[in-house]
């Protein structure tokens, strides 16, 4: 298949971009707290990259294909989890421990995608925040010391590969995470491309008239449902790589709550919006948190100070204005401007 | 005999969320996220009434708080429906967007406000005395949680079944068309709709006071989560199938935590959650879905 130089112009220039980034010693003021390429900014934009990352994998399933999952955290939390696990306490090494957990991350998916895609709409929801739930329960619950409880354990960092542990290889873990988002973009675009994916946004259109057609829905969402989640345990890996170890918030029904005001934040269902959310979110959520604590904020009154302490309720006021008065997403300005424009 | 009541109690706090959930849904189509809010806003509302009255003896002091509580429930979910959610009409994707920005931002100003720390919330001694009943000693806030849940139980399908706006209400659940096609304003019924949610979501959120003798910001998503399984088990939109679901989760929860390990009553609230909608897709009373 012969791609035009058009389409891949755009990503191969932002990808090199940013590929370059640890090697700028500059400042950014108000954008990021140091210098561009000191450990702090690179870890925070590792931190983006992976949530862009993941939240396109949720937009596959919400964007592209119209399947609500509440349950998207539990594959992320594989991830972290597992290989963490698999290290620390059963004391395996690391390639073993990514064996097994990309394993886990095709049969776990296709086992509870086929449970949970027998029923549709509020009812797929509801029993994928079940499974998720169930996940979050068992993070809580420690069962045989193995995931630390509530606060979760420590990583047994000589396990890992030298080349992402310790401070200074943070330009390493920026670049993984880098890798990470950049694979995710090119196969989202490949599948939704591909002949599975225009039924997937069929299925999203008119699941009936997909039946009408001849096509069984079940087996297309089945995939797209592996295709996420796989994605997201990958994600999960490359989080837990940049983090001292897991901890129970990533495996809560807040977590893919989050994932979802991503990928609305951006715009579901194109090509930049996820990706543009997720990394928009995450920065916004640290760099609100720094500004709370600036002197700006501290010399307000308590009553405008006290909300703005929390990063959380600007995010999520922020996210209903979104819905109210950009529909459709930051990804979808440009279409909505030209629009207007020609009415 | 212990774990029977305190099972029943659980159900009867599901009930009272679960309740407004169904309603809501059955009715307009809209999965209301922000119920945990509700449920939230009015548990702290009663704490704070109560800490605001330092000197008064407790009894009234706890039921004033409890009133406030209601109240500040009931004008809550009835602004969010008339200033969030009407102007969306139509639009359920967004509607579901809108209570999930809500309910993460309510949790969050409410951390904001008063920490993230547990509170406790005074309440009457005789809640924590317990009646001996068939050889069991059993706390006296259970039998609370059980009554009311029970009276609103009935309160509620007496204004269904009794009432003009009932009668538009169940109408309107069954098909909103042809109500609006007969010249009804059905969009006033929304905002009691979600008015009645938001003082069932209080109660639950005062009673949840009392039951677990604290309040903290988790407190209503942690609960909402368990609503939900309620209402998908008891069938969306169906009032008794849900009022039995609530039971059945209560009891499921309590003894498996207690004859297994705790933490296995969850994971098998969810297990059965997970059996219910694949031998039954669409809920115990399989009404509306």
């Amino acid at each position: 298949m012969r791609i035009p130089v058009k389409t891949l112009a755009v990503p191969v220039v932002v990808l090199v971009a940013l590929a370059l980034v640890p090697q700028f010693a500059v400042d950014i003021p108000y954008v990021f707290k140091d210098t561009l390429n000191t450990p702090g900014t690179l870890q925070l934009l590792a931190l983006c990259l992976v949530f862009g990352g993941l939240a396109m994998t949720y937009d596959l399933l919400f964007g592209f294909t119209g399947l609500l999952s509440f349950g998207h955290a539990l594959y992320f939390a594989v991830g972290v989890y597992l290989v963490a696990i698999a290290v620390t306490k059963w004391h395996w090494g690391f390639a073993v421990a990514l064996l097994f957990t990309a394993l886990v991350a095709i049969l776990l998916p296709t086992l509870l995608g086929a449970v949970s895609l027998r029923v549709g709409g509020i009812a797929f929801a509801m029993v994928t925040l079940a499974f998720a739930q169930a996940g979050s329960i068992l993070a809580f619950k420690n069962p045989w010391g193995w995931t630390g409880g509530e606060e979760g354990f420590g990583t047994d960092y000589t396990k890992l590969p030298d080349a992402f542990v310790g401070i200074l290889n943070t330009k390493n873990l920026y670049w993984l995470a880098l890798v990470y988002a950049a694979v995710v973009f090119a196969i989202v675009r490949w599948v939704v491309g591909s002949s599975p994916g225009h039924v997937w946004q069929a299925i999203r259109e008119n699941e009936l008239r997909v039946e009408v057609l001849g096509l069984r829905p079940f087996g297309y969402k089945l995939l797209v449902f592996v295709i996420a989640s796989f994605l997201a345990t990958a994600g999960g890996v490359v989080y837990l790589l940049t983090q001292t170890g897991p901890s129970t918030e990533v495996t809560t029904a807040n977590f893919t709550l989050t994932l979802l005001v991503m990928v609305v934040i951006g715009g579901s269902g194109t090509k930049w919006g996820a990706l543009l959310g997720g990394v928009l979110y995450t920065w916004a959520n640290q760099r609100l948190g720094d500004a709370s604590s600036s002197h700006a904020v501290s010399s307000l009154p308590p009553v405008l100070r006290t909300p703005l302490q929390q990063p959380a309720f600007v995010l999520g006021v922020l996210f209903i204005l979104v819905v109210f008065f950009i529909p459709g997403g930051l990804a979808r300005t440009g279409r909505l401007r030209r629009a207007l424009k020609l009415s | 005999m212990l774990l029977t009541v305190t099972g029943v109690g659980l159900g009867a706090l599901y009930f009272l969320i679960a309740s407004g959930l169904s309603l809501i849904y059955g009715l307009m189509g809209v999965l209301n996220f922000a119920h945990g809010a509700f449920i939230t806003v009015g548990a702290y509302a009663m704490w704070f009434t109560e800490s605001k009255l330092g000197g008064v003896p407790i009894w009234p002091r706890f039921l004033l708080g409890a009133l406030v509580g209601l109240v500040v429930g009931a004008v809550f979910a009835g602004l969010v429906e008339l200033v969030l959610i009407r102007p969306l009409y139509r639009r359920h994707i967004e509607q579901v967007l809108v209570t999930v920005g809500l309910g993460l931002s309510t949790t969050a100003l409410v951390i904001a406000i008063w920490g993230n720390d547990a509170r406790p919330v005074p309440a009457p001694a005789w809640f924590g005395e317990t009646t001996t009943l068939a050889g069991a000693n059993i706390p006296n806030d259970r039998f609370l949680l059980i009554v009311s849940a029970l009276v609103v139980l009935l309160a509620l399908t007496a204004f269904l079944k009794r009432t003009r706006y009932g009668l538009i209400i169940r109408a309107g659940v069954e098909n909103r068309a042809m109500v609006t096609a007969l010249g009804i304003d059905v969009r006033r019924a929304f905002t009691l709709v979600f008015a009645i949610g938001g003082v069932a979501a209080a109660l639950a959120g005062v009673l949840s006071n009392v039951y677990f003798t604290t309040v903290d910001p988790g407190r209503g998503t942690s609960l909402l989560i368990f609503a939900f399984i309620v209402v998908v088990i008891g069938g969306l939109g169906s009032l008794r199938g849900t009022a039995a679901a609530a039971v059945v989760v209560g009891l499921v929860q309590q003894y498996a935590n207690y004859y297994a390990s705790s933490g296995l009553g969850d994971l098998s609230v969810v297990l059965l959650l997970g059996l219910v909608l694949l031998v039954r897709p669409r809920g115990l009373s399989g009404s509306f879905a």
